[in-house]
């Protein structure tokens, strides 16, 4: 028995060396971005309105020059759990876009925006994208948030599961925007037409450095560095990603609270019946 | 299901309705009246739970379909107004895709269990293939459920696991072209996939009809893995087996909330939130985690056929289970070797899942290559010969005994 038991055991810890031998190689090519804090973050996690509303100046003034948000409407800046702009405020946003449209003898005009539309694409199609942008059509930004994520790698995924770590997203795309470096670190051959990004997965990225110090003023009173925008726009793109995240997480409480207490009333009847059997 | 019924409805309308079609006693004897061994543990719940994953995901699937649309230029777009503008959309589709994984979840729980206590064997071995096969259309059912939403892992796990086709010698070519209805992932395939995820559910629902007759005929397996002799060995289902179902059910659902509340996102792929998009390849093509172990078996052999080959055979020796244990003990509670060896290919399982996830290189391949062979060692070499050689420890005389001890 005892010598079946030292043979499983030789066993297993051998399975469980060639398992965490793998996980210590793989420290490789993406550079993971600083964790940031966020106000959406954990179970309790609610967007901040006052960043929403910058990370929104900083998307309206500068990324919306080249990135689409086309499944994002004016109008969901209003929703609960968002921004929070007034009616008066978007209808004045939207009526500031050009949308396209065709006149009553079917001519292509425009008019100006309505609260139900869409941000308006700043490129016809992906092909002028393309042609305008050096041959890289800048990503569409609906649900960039959640299309950007980076290797966590064993076990910290598992630890994710409980501390409920969903902003590897986030984290990033305020990386990206902090991690240009000109000139690149000596010995890096950078392709014509790339900047080098720290955090890029190969580090040369088609993106020139979106924001500068001091580009998007502030009425609120936050600093306008560099860092300070990366995390408001990050933020913004969480929100336009997953503008439901707030109704989502309050829900959430309330049903895992339910449960609990379900569990436990069933708990205590299961006892009281099998209490004649045992 | 158990004999006839002596089921006697008080109702006038039902005493009339049962002498011509007694339902209400098919159900008092299947869910009521049948009896249970007394000695079942939480293990056995999964069941239940199961039954009612199904129901979930049939009945969100349900709405789902009403907002969304089967085009390659227009499903991205629907799945994301139904997250964005659908009243309560975001809550259906994070149910109905978390609500996938716990399906596979409680459904490996629910075969490791039946493996670990030699459920498969005289007098349920057809009760067992019932549930390869469920088994295999819920893989089905849930890889084209994953391609419905056309992301970028959506069309390149579809290219991927039907040119697995195209390694049939001669006609594989043919065969994927006809799966794909063109000659590329498209419209046609898009649209067939959604037709047969409508479908294939049902299918579900009507063999696992045939999964709990199988199972009330030959009555539930348990812990001691010995037959009920006497009444003293079993209790009615209601009230004994549905509050302990009913509990532990209610326990898996917090697990299922924490996912679909707290990290909805947490077991899906972030390239799935990109459109497909034929011409960009992503850096890793990787399907989903409940695959995972048969992706890494695919990629540890180095020829396309024999990958395929392994692939389909490690699923399909499933079936061939009842034969290859040439044990008399049913339970792995009396046979110590067994044991070990159970828990061993449970971790080659686990591994081989872990692998799937990784880049097929370096070490990676080394070790999915010892895992594989494991996995099948076990099943055609390990198992056939514990059952002449392995010393089972002596079983209890009846069920009462395993539980209350040699003075009941």
């Amino acid at each position: 028995m005892t010598m079946q038991r030292a043979i499983f055991a030789t066993v297993l810890a051998g399975s469980l060396l060639g398992l965490a031998a793998p996980a210590c190689a793989q420290m490789e090519a993406q550079v993971p971005p600083p964790r940031q804090t966020w106000s959406f973050a954990g179970p309790f996690g609610k967007y901040d309105e006052a960043q929403l509303q910058r990370g929104f100046k900083i998307y309206r003034e500068v990324c919306s020059s080249c990135h689409s948000m086309n499944l994002v409407s004016f109008r969901n800046l209003a929703e609960p759990g968002g921004p929070g702009f007034t009616e008066s405020q978007i209808a004045q946003i939207a009526a500031e876009y050009k949308i396209n449209t065709l006149d009553d003898q079917g001519n292509a005009t425009q008019r100006p925006g309505q609260p139900a539309d869409h941000f308006p694409p700043p490129f016809a199609n992906e092909l002028a994208a393309k042609a305008a942008n050096g041959g890289t059509a800048p990503p569409d930004m609906s649900t960039l948030a959640k299309a950007r994520t980076y290797q966590r790698g064993f076990p910290w995924f598992i630890f994710d599961m409980v501390t409920q770590y969903q902003e590897q997203g986030p984290d990033y795309i305020a990386a990206i925007v902090n991690g240009f470096r000109d000139p690149p670190p000596n010995g890096f051959q950078l392709p014509p037409g790339a900047h080098y990004n720290v955090y890029f997965p190969g580090h040369a990225i088609a993106m020139p450095p979106p924001l500068q110090a001091g580009q998007v003023k502030y009425d609120d009173g936050s600093p306008e560095t560099i860092e300070q925008y990366s995390k408001d726009i990050a933020a913004f793109l969480m929100w336009a990603a997953e503008p439901h995240l707030v109704q989502r997480k309050r829900i959430g409480f309330q049903v895992i609270i339910f449960l609990i207490v379900l569990s436990g009333l069933l708990y205590f009847t299961k006892k009281k019946v099998w209490s004649a059997v045992h | 299901m158990s004999g006839p019924s002596t089921y006697q409805p008080q109702n006038k309308i039902l005493q009339w309705l049962e002498k011509r079609l007694p339902i209400g006693g098919l159900v008092h004897s299947s869910f009521i009246a049948y009896p249970t061994p007394r000695n079942l543990n939480y293990w056995w719940t999964f069941g239940g739970i199961l039954s009612f994953m199904l129901g979930v995901q049939i009945i969100t699937g349900i709405v789902l379909a009403m907002h969304y649309t089967p085009q390659v230029t227009m499903a991205f777009n629907s799945v994301e107004g139904i997250m964005r503008d659908v009243n309560y959309g975001w809550l259906l589709r994070y149910v109905h895709a978390n609500g996938a994984a716990m399906f596979f979840l409680a459904a490996y729980v629910h075969m490791f269990r039946g493996i670990y206590y030699g459920s498969y064997k005289e007098p349920r071995e057809v009760l067992w293939i019932l549930g390869v096969i469920l088994y295999m259309l819920m893989m089905a059912t849930g890889f084209m459920g994953y391609v419905l939403v056309w992301g970028q892992m959506s069309f390149w796990a579809a290219t991927v696991i039907t040119n697995l086709f195209s390694a049939i010698p001669g006609v594989g070519d043919a065969i994927v072209t006809w799966l794909w209805g063109g000659y590329a992932v498209g419209n046609p395939t898009l649209n067939r996939f959604y037709s047969l995820h409508y479908l294939l559910p049902f299918v579900i629902a009507g063999v696992v009809v045939l999964h709990v007759w199988a199972l009330h005929v030959a009555g539930q397996n348990n812990p001691a893995g010995i037959e009920p002799q006497s009444d003293k060995d079993t209790v009615p289902f209601t009230p004994y087996a549905t509050i302990k179902d009913g509990f532990f059910m209610a326990v898996f659902c917090i697990l299922f909330a924490w996912f679909v509340f707290y990290i909805p996102n947490f077991l899906g792929h972030a390239d799935n939130y990109i459109p497909a998009n034929p011409a960009v390849t992503p850096a890793e093509i990787v399907p989903e985690w409940y695959y995972l172990p048969f992706y890494a078996i695919l990629r540890s052999i180095p020829d396309k056929l024999m990958g395929v080959i392994a692939l389909f055979a490690s699923i399909g020796i499933l079936a061939f289970l009842p034969w290859l244990d040439t044990s008399k003990v049913r339970s792995a509670r009396y046979r110590p070797l067994f044991k070990q060896f159970f828990w061993l290919w449970v971790i080659a399982c686990i591994g081989l899942g872990w692998l799937g996830s990784k880049p097929p290189e370096g070490i990676y391949v080394i070790v999915s290559r010892l895992f594989t062979f494991y996995y099948f060692a076990f099943f055609l070499i390990i198992l056939p010969l514990l059952g002449i050689f392995e010393k089972t420890k002596p079983l209890p005389n009846s069920i009462s005994e395993s539980v209350l001890g040699a003075k009941a």
